[in-house]
């Protein structure tokens, strides 16, 4: 009788095929070693809480338990607390989106509004179009619905508007039409880039015109350093474009917050969906955002917000300036959390980050924000928001030494460096009017 | 609580090696295991604060579950060791050897047991006289297709297969990702196996050979540690007299690299039947899909009462 084997898990031959890529990988492994303090993590983009005024968030949680405890613990509103759903608007206000309360559906984070959002327009094999590189936790949302990701080449403004109705065209001629233009306009994640208002324009009118539904991430709209916030696309177009916000990087990320601007038809689907997903979002932590923003001033902590991450931003770009080899270069954010670096020629980030680990110092390698296949290995983003600044510039230090000994190494093995070339910052000034 | 033991046990699961996620997880499952032997059971990461903390409260026995350097170096253990504490697994010298892949393979051979030929190189040698010369001359003395991996480590980080000259360089800058000194041996066909050896009697005995089957064909990270992308066969699907043979290689590199306690073998079945030798693992993998406990089970052995039988030998030696 042949003999039977085991595969450890009697489920293996029971699971949907959109659970392929869920695999163990040693990029995952490594990233068990960056969560040691000896580590200068400059791989996660963990919002800086500590910056919060804690003791006034307790004494707002303790009234809030004490005052309105007993419709705080209950079950709330699929759509979401009226009360904060009017507050958001005014949080909208500066990025310039006007809408009715109606129109917003409050999400857990808007990590789960994008999933709502690719779950109501998207079947397997629908193409979603998206900047090159883009959002890691998106491509795990698109691939879990089993989308097609098709990437748009970006410049020192973003997503490129040209490039988008070529790749609309050219999936035209094959008989698709893309459901969803995923974009991030304002300091891009991962790329640290930021589209000004003239690009905003031209990619609005390509899904105009091309009837392209307009999917617009906005979590760090409100965090520009230079104090000017960029007008979102929402503000401009309300029927074809559906706005995300999140307060993860204005209030706190573990309140898992966030909240979707949809056409009323679209609505409707996100709320019966956010229903069938959740229920409803959390009415204790949408209460105590709430009262957050009714009690504190909520602005002037973006503000501090915005110059801890100016301070960090800056650490950064000057390590950076100072130590990295030639043949590096990297996008200079003018807002949010990132920096897009790209290797001297020859560099393999996934295949470097061993050695960078074991230097204590991480990083995310590029190809996580690409589809698999699609690009990045020479590409790796830079978290700032989390470490202090002397940290930064001893993780950089670190990396630095890491990126000279891979180019040695790519010397000797025949992946040499082209002839050095001056590093430094790659992406122009955006223009955030 | 299991009171003969004089005090708790503490298991050391973690650290800082690019096999911690695994290590943290052998550990877990290890200390749960003696749990349900009544055992009480502290689980300590290797950081700046391990020391103070088997002072002020001193364990009577540590199982040290770390994977990758320190951890099966023999660092930690000879910290233990200075410290006056008992501890299951390996002496310090017996895993720096073990540890160390060619000085593990030349002895393993020395004792009869057939081990691919090999060429261990630092990045500087490749340096000073040119990559291309060398793997040049490497190709030609190994033949394809070759493994490449680095002499220290686990979990087959940094390892990868060669079938051509031009996948060469692309490996040797993986290998030398995880450590400055790569070895480079000829890649031998057939079947994978993974033996365990329990020595906690008069002699060290090989458990049921476990066949190793990714669906990849590569047993790599991702195929050791995802459940379900890899078959295995408990026996191995084996002849008999191929299976004593596994069974002999590991408890024979077990005895000549002066292992104790527990210790795995890794090897390779060529279509001839014979095993070759690739590497032994001092800390081996306890993992929901590693194959040291699907080898236990086969024996009807249960992980934690085989666990605090070493303890109790521990404290006894």
């Amino acid at each position: 009788m042949e003999p039977q084997g085991t595969r450890l898990d009697p489920w293996i031959d029971a699971y949907a095929q959109r659970t392929q890529g869920l695999t163990a990988s040693q990029v995952r492994a490594l990233f068990a070693v960056a969560s040691r303090p000896e580590v200068v993590s400059l791989a996660g983009g963990m919002p800086y809480v500590s910056a919060l005024p804690l003791d006034a968030l307790a004494d707002t949680v303790a009234q809030l338990v004490r005052d309105r405890g007993a419709q705080a613990l209950q079950y709330g509103s699929g759509q979401g607390d009226v009360t904060l759903r009017e507050q958001i608007l005014d949080v909208m206000a500066p990025v310039g989106v006007r809408a009715h309360p109606d129109d917003i559906v409050v999400t857990a984070g808007s990590q789960m509004a994008l999933d709502l959002v690719v779950r109501v327009f998207c079947d397997p094999g629908d193409v979603v179009l998206v900047e090159a590189p883009t959002y890691v936790t998106a491509l795990g949302v698109f691939s879990s619905y089993q989308c097609q990701v098709v990437h748009v080449p970006m410049d020192g403004e973003g997503m490129r508007a040209d490039a988008l109705r070529e790749a609309i065209a050219a999936l035209r001629a094959q008989g698709r039409t893309p459901k969803l233009i995923y974009t991030i306009p304002s300091f891009h994640n991962p790329a640290g880039v930021t589209q000004g208002s003239q690009r905003r324009a031209e990619v609005l009118e390509v899904a105009r015109s091309t009837g392209i539904l307009l999917l617009e991430d906005d979590p760090y709209g409100l965090l520009g350093f230079d104090g000017e916030v960029p007008r979102a696309i929402r503000a401009d177009e309300a029927d074809g474009v559906v706005y995300l916000g999140t307060f993860s990087k204005t209030i706190a990320a573990g309140l898992r917050i966030g909240w979707a601007v949809a056409p009323h038809g679209v609505r409707e689907k996100l709320v019966l969906a956010n229903e069938t997903a959740t229920l409803c979002p959390s009415n204790f932590a949408q209460l105590t955002i709430s009262s957050y923003l009714a009690t504190q001033p909520w602005f002037e902590q973006v503000k501090v917000f915005r110059e801890v991450y100016r301070e960090r931003r800056d650490a950064l770009l000057e390590s950076l300036e100072s130590l990295m080899p030639p043949g590096t270069t990297w996008t200079v954010p003018a807002g949010g959390f990132y920096s897009w670096v790209t290797l001297p020629a020859g560099l393999d980030a996934t295949a470097m980050l061993p050695r960078a680990v074991a230097a204590l110092v991480a990083y995310v390698p590029g190809t996580g924000f690409y589809a698999p296949g699609a690009g990045g290995e020479h590409e790796l983003r830079l978290s700032y928001c989390y470490p202090e600044p002397d940290r930064i510039r001893e993780g950089v230090r670190r990396l630095a030494g890491v990126i000279e000994t891979e180019v040695e190494l790519a010397a000797t093995f025949g992946s040499p460096t082209s002839a050095p070339v001056r590093s430094g910052p790659t992406a122009p000034t955006p223009d955030l009017a | 609580m299991t009171s003969d033991l004089g005090g708790r046990v503490v298991v050391l699961a973690g650290g800082l090696s690019p096999e911690r996620d695994v290590s943290i997880r052998s550990g877990r499952r290890v200390a749960e295991a003696l749990r349900g032997h009544g055992v009480s059971v502290d689980t300590l990461d290797v950081d700046g604060s391990l020391l103070a903390a088997l002072a002020e409260d001193r364990p009577s026995c540590v199982v040290p579950l770390l994977h990758g350097a320190a951890g099966e170096d023999g660092a930690l253990r000879g910290v233990l060791d200075a410290l006056g504490l008992p501890y299951v697994g390996s002496r310090p010298s017996a895993c720096r050897s073990t540890f160390d892949k060619p000085v593990a393979s030349a002895a393993v051979r020395a004792a009869g047991v057939a081990a691919p030929e090999s060429v261990v190189l630092a990045a500087t040698t490749f340096r000073e006289l040119g990559a291309g010369p060398v793997l040049a001359a490497i190709e030609s003395s190994l033949g394809l297709p070759l493994m490449v991996k680095p002499t220290r480590g686990g979990s087959s980080l940094g390892a990868s297969v060669v079938r051509s000259a031009a996948e060469l360089p692309a490996a040797m800058m993986a290998a030398f990702a995880y450590g400055d000194i790569v070895v480079i041996e000829r890649y031998v066909a057939g079947t994978e196996v993974a033996v365990s050896v329990l020595d906690d009697g008069d002699e060290p005995r090989a458990l049921p050979v476990v066949e190793i089957a990714p669906d990849g064909g590569f047993y790599d990270y991702g195929a050791r540690y995802t459940a379900g992308a890899t078959e295995f066969f408990v026996p191995a699907r084996l002849p008999a007299d191929v299976l004593a043979a596994c069974a002999q290689a590991a408890v024979t590199a077990h005895s000549v690299l002066g292992l104790r306690h527990w210790s795995r073998s890794d090897l390779i079945v060529d279509a001839e039947g014979r095993p070759w030798f690739l590497e032994a693992n001092v800390a081996p993998g306890m993992t929901e899909t590693s194959t040291y406990p699907q080898a236990l089970a086969a024996a009807g052995l249960e992980l934690g009462a085989v666990t605090l039988g070493l303890v109790r030998r521990a404290l006894a030696e």
